[in-house]
């Protein structure tokens, strides 16, 4: 009875204390930039995309730092949806803008969506390390994804799991919102649509985790989050044909099945601050950046002249 | 508003009140009323505005509502075929929800009656505050449990191969309903008047059977709205189910298997549906499955517990 009313200063005190904390802290980081007046640049988009828009955001801070770039996730069609609202500046995509978006923002701004590519991504096909598999077709992983594939286990792919009773596919696929879902269905899956049941889970990352983490799993993501958990499938287009693993020289060939170009969509023409930030990514340093987080960088002879 | 002078003057061994006294009483009075009809005000209206946004699908000449209900093929963002059923969304929420039941409503009354009638002064305070503090964990951290330490806990005891899926949705959901039982659980208890113990006793009853013959009978209403609520936040809830349900569209034929709720796939989906296209529409109407589907619940408990009482 008595104990518990005393506890209470305590908690109080250790609450007001670690706020304090917290907001010095973030006031000692936000001291450097705050000095003039900030502009304040909205991206969002793309998982895929989102760890590397992070350290674009952060080294931009050393360059100009009286922009601040403001970085979220939630999925290609989010950030879209987020740009033709006028909600932001910069959508991040990891699939191409469709017919009906740019219809979109035609009717709701009077604005054509413009793209800037500025890098490349392959789609991995992961599974856990002790898996045998070492290669896939893309007609396997339609028969293991679409809908009315047939295949549900792995023995039916000639393969045994060491140390599992059931080998059961655990199919682990994305959010329907994801540019990495729709680009599957539309490279992998000829468009077809995935058949249910798959784990459809919300982020590049946790696909791998998930994989990384069950013995009879498979899934997709980007080759940025590659663990020592998982192993990456070689993928071949057809039978018979040479199965290519993902790497910069596969991606820029376009040898690999299941390579993709990495966008920045803004509204019209981007102006000012968003226009330098664009350039500055599609820079040698920018570039820099999409190589050291995993991704392909565009080469130096397909970038935009600023 | 300005009272009413004969019937003052007829009243008149009452000591005199000044005007404002009587305006302001009228004035709080009406405030008062104000407040308990704008509940039903807010509930209506908030029904409104979510059919308003999901009516356009309804008289569309592609839906079905049969469809939408009874299908099990969840394809909003197909690029050759459409499809908006939400069969199995359903029945992930049901399941998940009735699980969490099986195990929340034992656990959370027992609690509630250990509290209430068998434990000494001081554990109880101890324990109130501790199942306080538990409910005051956020949703998201309750996923996030499910998701680790939950999900490798299944993993290793079951076999399974991905600790996700109805079992610990169930569990998850079970520990966050529990505090609303017992808390609301043990107050239907305390109010049961203490001359129903006092008699019981001085007939000779032992404690448990003053429990289970005069508290629960008595209390019944009390416990009833209890479980309602756990049951409300179990069907309601949505981060924590959409982290350790494993979010997979698919009728589940064992407690293992990954299932996706009615409210997890709001919350996935609503983001990227652009403002008016057809699968914003029906992710509204989905909202309004779910507002049908916790009605029904509280209608029937409603009734259920009329019967009692006319009994």
């Amino acid at each position: 009875m008595i104990r518990v009313p005393r506890s209470r200063p305590w908690a109080l005190l250790s609450g007001l204390v670690c706020t304090s904390v917290l907001v010095s802290c973030g006031g000692g980081s936000g001291q450097p930039a705050a000095k003039p007046a900030n502009t304040v640049i909205q991206n969002k988009g793309s998982d895929t995309m989102v760890n590397v828009a992070q350290v674009w955001a952060e080294e931009y801070r050393n360059i100009a730092p009286d922009v601040e770039v403001e970085v979220s996730g939630g999925g290609s069609g989010v950030g879209i949806a987020a740009l033709l609202k006028g909600a932001v500046d910069i959508a991040n995509a990891s699939r191409d803008l469709k017919p009906s978006e740019a219809e979109q923002a035609a009717k709701n701004t009077g604005q054509q969506p413009k793209g800037f590519t500025v890098g490349f991504d392959a789609l991995a096909v992961y599974v856990h390390k002790d898996n045998p598999l070492s290669e896939i077709t893309l007609a396997e992983l339609s028969e293991l994804y679409a809908e009315g594939g047939k295949t549900t286990r792995w023995s039916e792919l000639g393969v045994k799991i060491p140390g599992v009773a059931d080998d059961t596919i655990v199919r682990v696929s994305r959010q329907s919102s994801s540019g990495t879902y729709e680009f599957f269905r539309e490279h992998a899956l000829g468009n077809k649509d995935f058949r249910l049941g798959s784990r459809d889970l919300n982020g590049s990352k946790e696909v791998v985790e998930l994989v990384g983490s069950t013995l009879t799993a498979i899934g997709y993501s980007g080759m940025g989050y590659a663990t020592g958990a998982v192993k990456m499938l070689k993928v071949a287009k057809a039978k018979g044909e040479p199965a290519v693993s993902p790497a910069v020289a596969a991606v820029h060939d376009k040898s690999y099945p299941l390579a993709r170009s990495l966008h920045l969509y803004t509204l019209g023409e981007p102006q000012g601050a968003v226009r330098a930030y664009i350039d500055w990514i599609l820079s040698d340093a920018g570039q820099k950046i999409v190589e050291d987080s995993g991704y392909v960088p565009v080469p130096p002879d397909q970038r935009p002249k600023p | 508003m300005s009272p009413d002078p004969p019937r003052d003057t007829a009243r008149s061994t009452r000591p005199h009140r000044p005007r404002w006294a009587v305006v302001g009483e009228r004035a709080l009075e009406a405030l008062i009323r104000l407040s308990g009809v704008s509940a039903i005000l807010f509930v209506a209206a908030i029904f409104f505005f979510v059919l308003r946004e999901a009516a356009p699908i309804l008289v569309s000449d592609e839906f079905s509502l049969v469809q939408f209900l009874f299908s099990t093929e969840w394809y909003p963002t197909s690029a050759s075929n459409v499809r908006y059923g939400t069969f199995a969304l359903t029945v992930g929420t049901l399941s998940v929800t009735a699980l969490a039941m099986l195990l929340a409503v034992p656990f959370g009354l027992g609690a509630a009656v250990y509290l209430s009638e068998f434990c000494a002064p001081r554990v109880r305070e101890t324990l109130k505050v501790t199942i306080e503090l538990l409910s005051a964990i956020p949703s998201v951290v309750w996923g996030f449990i499910g998701l680790t330490v939950m999900s490798r806990l299944i993993v290793t005891t079951t076999g399974a191969p991905v600790g996700v899926g109805v079992l610990n949705g169930g569990v998850i959901l079970a520990l966050m309903s529990v505090p609303v039982i017992v808390s609301i659980g043990e107050d239907a208890l305390k109010a049961v008047p203490d001359s129903y113990r006092e008699a019981g006793i001085a007939l000779g009853a032992t404690r448990w059977q003053l429990v289970y013959r005069v508290l629960l009978p008595a209390a019944r209403n009390g416990l009833l709205a209890a479980v309602l609520l756990g049951v409300g936040r179990a069907v309601g809830e949505t981060m924590a189910v959409l982290m350790a349900t494993g979010h997979a569209v698919h009728i589940p034929a064992s407690l293992l298997d990954s299932v996706r709720t009615l409210t997890a796939n709001i919350a996935a989906e609503l983001g990227e549906a652009p403002a008016g296209s057809d699968h914003y529409r029906v992710l509204f109407l989905t909202g309004t499955l779910l507002f049908l589907i916790t009605f029904a619940v509280n209608l029937t408990a409603d009734f259920v517990v009329r019967g009692i009482r006319r009994k």
